[in-house]
């Protein structure tokens, strides 16, 4: 247990060092910097005209599909990561039980490809 | 020492995030908290030895189902102004329903038994942790003991992927699309035709 984490010590270090200095750069520029804010210049800057629009508009929902089956593959694709591990010791009932979950979801992609999903238009 | 500071200050950090999702003004900061929430839960499950489980709480939940979320905070576009206009007028209904839920908990926590066989089950022989690594512990459990659940996902899966794309999936009539086989199915004496044209004749 504690050879586990000892080995995730870098990452810990790590995450530390990208805070601190995270933190530094947003700290410094806000402690030595003179602040001195006025209604130009925090207004958005659009090539010296006012805003037209709010940024904020409606997404096409076609961008939540694409999200939607790149989630799905992303799980099949971490369910392929313990088996491919154990793959040794599981033996051919194993091996046949990942072909089928796979299989499965080729019926999926097939249907996907098929209903023309994957085309942008 | 350096386990349980690690671990307060992830704990402490998960839940300030938390609160942060329910009380931040801009839904899109919300996500942003969530995510912030999702990494430190991936570290608490490290801390607790559970490897693959906190690789694949950042990969499929902070990189696909933050990113999920971010598409429908930012498909409902919601004027940020309003959003809170009937905050206090929907204040009791609001309170009201997390009431009947608190009472609903407090139900079942108080009627809470413990299956006779679940200590067996818990006492199932886990692997030592330093023996056989979380993701193979892991690997020869779900393949072959739990077949049919892991099946099941795999249907889930699939009823996901068709469903996504009945709900979504429409296409707009009149845009051009590129396509390839037909362009290369063409041949040069279904288009061209050379004709003699006689000088001031015309065609």
């Amino acid at each position: 247990m504690d050879a586990l984490l000892r080995e995730y010590l870098p990452i810990l270090i790590f995450l530390a060092i990208a805070v601190a200095i995270a933190a530094i750069a947003v700290g410094a520029s806000w402690i030595v910097a003179r602040q001195r804010p006025d209604s130009e210049k925090t207004s958005a800057y659009e090539c010296g005209f006012d805003a037209f629009d709010d940024a904020r508009s409606k997404f096409e929902v076609r961008f939540y599909l694409v999200a939607i089956l790149f989630i799905i593959f992303d799980l099949e694709v971490a369910f392929l990561f313990p088996w491919a591990v154990t793959l040794g010791q599981i033996g051919m009932f194993g091996f046949w039980s990942m072909m089928v979950f796979l299989a499965i979801l080729t019926i999926g992609f097939v249907y996907e490809w098929r209903k023309g999903a994957l085309e942008w238009e | 020492m350096i386990q349980a500071l690690v671990f307060y200050m992830f704990a402490a950090i998960a839940v300030a995030g938390g609160v942060m999702v329910i009380s931040a003004r801009n839904p899109v900061h919300s996500v942003l908290f969530l995510i912030l929430v999702f990494f430190n839960a991936a570290g608490l499950f490290l801390l607790l030895g559970a490897e693959f489980l906190a690789m694949v709480l950042v990969v499929v939940y902070v990189g696909a189902v933050a990113v999920l979320f971010l598409f429908v905070v930012m498909m409902l576009d919601i004027n940020f102004l309003r959003f809170r206009e009937g905050f206090l007028q929907y204040l009791p209904t609001g309170a009201l329903v997390g009431l009947v839920l608190l009472v609903e908990l407090a139900l079942v926590f108080g009627t809470w038994t413990f299956a006779p066989d679940a200590a067996s089950v818990s006492a199932a022989p886990a692997p030592d942790v330093a023996a056989v690594s979380n993701t193979e512990a892991l690997g020869r459990l779900i393949y072959t003991d739990y077949f049919y659940l892991f099946q099941a996902a795999g249907m889930v899966l699939l009823v996901a992927m068709v469903g996504a794309i009945l709900l979504t999936l429409r296409s707009r009539p009149g845009v051009r699309k590129q396509d390839i086989a037909r362009q290369l199915a063409r041949r040069k004496e279904d288009t061209l035709e050379v004709r003699k044209v006689p000088s001031g004749g015309g065609i």
